[in-house]
């Protein structure tokens, strides 16, 4: 079935499952996203695709919302890219990103999204929350201080490899990202060391531990090419 | 009654300092004291942190030389991968840390000295600077300009830009040259040689004019310490750590650098952030010793290049006394660029510079490693430890800055004795203060990075210069 809607004034369909998100996309839309990553289960954590629906008060993000049949959205508001510049700041004040040393910097989306929502300082105070380094694997290592819990690894390595080594754990500000019951990542029994999680990462928190500054380059496409793969299998 | 001067902050030298001179009833200097004022803690901040950043974050303890800690972290690093960096890369190395020696002694010669050279030690403080020397003489201010833009370009065409590249990794560089920009390298040496040249010729008789500087600009017999080659000419990139007597006799061939800290000992005083690095054999305070241009030019026998031996012949020619003023700091630099060019256009021209090898790669195979490299203020040297994981466990950090702390000490109070006279107080006699401060061109920033050990001394003096309260920690 077919739904017939209007995105920024324009007239667009949505075929049977696809999110706003999808028919967005389509139409080389741009709404910015941080937790989504084509090829894995949507989840909608991090409210960067939020987007406003003509009549309705509240706002819905675009990555896990199918639209119904009239509905007229708009992805481009001043008030969307208030709040988008919102989170992003926020995620910047909680965690401890320090660009100019990190492996990613130069090619990390957190990076990129401050850019492109034009954030120049986070106007909130930083939490300079001591967090921890995992080193204990021997070609990978994850540091907590620069994870935006977008579970874009706990997702790939659940629904990709299969493994399910990452999940998270506590509540609220104290949640991680963790390996296996909280064990250091060396010392899993279950990762494969296949490294999807590295390259799904849109930070600079999963890295290889071989790469210096600015050297670590994510690359998702294998995500594409598994999945039609199985799929014609 | 006794009286304080005090000199803050004290100007056109990289990072923030004081100068305090005690004077008598009689208004003649007693004592001086030189304050550095501003803490980093560069040493506490990398603990815990992946060794691979290093290099980087270490490399932001400085705006004017990232390149001299990006290459003392690097070789750090190579020491924690316990792997030989290819050859192409030690070269591509060495060029970059040349063309910051380049950059920065045009800084520390053109811009923060040169006006009081051409300007005078007297003239007025409103004019003596940059802006005045481009009115006056702005031929020699442009070359200046220009000269250090040529650093500055070498290390952009190199590394991608000019202030902190990430270029530099553990292991060697993380790209290698390329053709294009080797010959841009070439394009721009021969303008650059003659600038320094000709800046040469003006700079060395002018010395006539400075004499009474010359004796009172801490001059005095000292260790050298700074890295030579196996032959005894300059080294700034690798080669034997060595410390002469003041002839220039050996008084250690080759510090083993694992072994440092048994040649080398590491005092802190109250007055300041900075730490105070002696060597050990003569104890606190009497192992000063100097580091940098002067240090490296009073120990090589040669400079190793024919145009820059042919400058270093003329200044060896100088009675020994008079080479150990501080004041020919100035001197050493200029040829030492020339000496950075020359070595620029050799290493440029090397068979394998263009090739692609450029980075061994491992994971860590050792728990401790330690670089050292000349910094273009002299003998840069970080010592790190990792845990079994790669994780920065603790740092140890000694820069040029602080070799030399000592010997600017005595410095400032051998010049203020000289020139300061309480009962008629002149600018000019305050700026030969700051004067003897910059012919050691310090880079402040760079140099306090200790953290927990340092000891607070606070009093509380009435007006006679009583203490009326002190507290210490």
């Amino acid at each position: 079935m077919v739904t017939t809607f209007k995105i920024n004034e324009m007239d667009v369909s949505a075929g049977e499952g696809e999110t706003i998100l999808d028919v967005a996309r389509q139409h080389h839309i741009h709404v910015p996203t941080l937790c989504h990553l084509e090829g894995l289960t949507p989840v909608g954590a991090c409210r960067l695709c939020l987007v406003e629906v003509k009549g309705s008060a509240a706002l819905v993000p675009a990555c896990v919302t199918r639209a119904a049949e009239g509905m007229e959205i708009s992805t481009d508001s001043e008030r969307l890219q208030r709040y988008r510049r919102m989170i992003v700041e926020m995620l910047f004040a909680e965690g401890n990103h320090i660009c100019a040393v990190c492996v990613s910097n130069g090619h990390c989306e957190l990076q990129a999204l401050a850019g492109d929502l034009g954030m120049t300082h986070s106007r909130l105070g930083f939490l300079y929350r001591q967090k921890r380094i995992d080193a204990s694997h021997y070609r990978f290592a994850i540091d907590h201080n620069r994870c935006v819990l977008c579970t874009r690894c706990v997702r790939v390595c659940d629904e990709i490899e299969g493994a399910h080594t990452w999940d998270v754990m506590g509540r609220g500000i104290q949640s991680q990202v963790i390996t296996d019951l909280a064990q250091p990542w060396g010392s899993s029994s279950t990762c494969t060391n296949c490294g999807k999680c590295i390259n799904a990462c849109p930070t600079g928190a999963l890295f290889k531990k071989s790469k210096a500054v600015g050297e670590m380059e994510k690359d998702t496409h294998f995500l594409g090419y598994i999945r039609t793969m199985r799929e014609v299998k | 009654m006794t009286r304080t001067i005090t000199i803050d902050p004290v100007t056109r030298i990289e990072g923030h300092s004081r100068i305090t001179l005690q004077l008598n009833e009689a208004g003649e200097v007693v004592d001086a004291q030189f304050h550095v004022t501003q803490f980093r803690g560069f040493e506490k901040i990398a603990e815990g942190r992946p060794f691979r950043e290093m290099p980087s974050l270490m490399a932001r303890i400085c705006g004017i030389c990232p390149v001299s800690h990006l290459i003392a972290s690097a070789k750090a690093c190579d020491d924690l991968l316990a792997v030989r960096v290819p050859s192409t890369a030690v070269h591509l190395r060495q060029i970059l840390n040349l063309a910051q020696l380049i950059q920065s002694h045009a800084l520390s010669f053109f811009y923060l000295s040169a006006p009081d050279f051409l300007l005078g030690l007297d003239a007025d403080p409103a004019r003596r600077n940059l802006f005045g020397l481009l009115e006056q003489h702005p031929e020699l201010a442009r070359g200046g300009v220009r000269l250090r833009q040529f650093g500055q370009e070498v290390i952009e065409q190199l590394s991608g830009r000019r202030i902190h590249p990430a270029w530099v990794v553990p292991g060697g560089v993380s790209e290698p040259l390329t053709a294009d920009r080797r010959d841009r390298m070439l394009a721009g040496l021969p303008e650059a040689l003659d600038c320094v040249q000709r800046t040469l010729a003006w700079f060395q008789p002018l010395h006539a004019q400075f004499q009474e500087e010359i004796r009172a600009f801490a001059s005095f017999p000292t260790l050298f310490l700074g890295l030579v080659t196996p032959q005894n000419t300059l080294e700034h990139y690798d080669g034997l750590l060595r410390l002469v007597d003041a002839d220039g006799s050996i008084r250690e061939l080759a510090i083993d650098k694992f072994q440092y800290g048994e040649v080398i000992g590491e005092a802190v005083e109250s007055f300041s952030y900075l730490k105070s690095p002696y060597y050990r054999p003569l104890g606190y305070p009497d192992g000063l010793y100097r580091v940098g241009p002067l240090a490296r030019l009073n120990m090589v026998s040669r400079a190793g290049t024919p145009r820059a031996d042919a400058a270093l012949a003329e200044f060896q020619a100088l009675p020994l006394a008079e080479r150990q003023s501080s004041f020919y700091y100035h001197l050493a630099r200029l040829i030492e660029i020339l000496y950075a060019l020359e070595q620029i256009e050799r290493l440029l021209q090397e068979p394998d510079i263009l090739s692609p090898r450029v980075q061994a790669a491992a994971a860590p195979n050792a728990y401790e490693g330690v670089g050292i490299a000349e910094a273009p203020r002299g003998t840069l040297l970080h010592h790190y430890q990792v845990d079994e994981d790669g994780l920065i466990r603790q740092v140890n950090l000694i820069i040029a800055t602080g070799h030399n702390h000592l010997a600017m000490n005595r410095g400032v109070l051998q010049t203020a004795r000289h020139f300061v006279r309480g009962q008629q107080l002149t600018e000019g006699m305050l700026n030969r203060v700051e004067a003897v401060i910059r012919t050691f061109d310090p880079c402040l920033s760079c140099s306090t990075h200790a953290i927990g050990q340092m000891p607070l001394h606070v009093q509380l003096l009435d007006a006679a210069g009583r203490v009326v309260d002190e507290v210490q920690r």
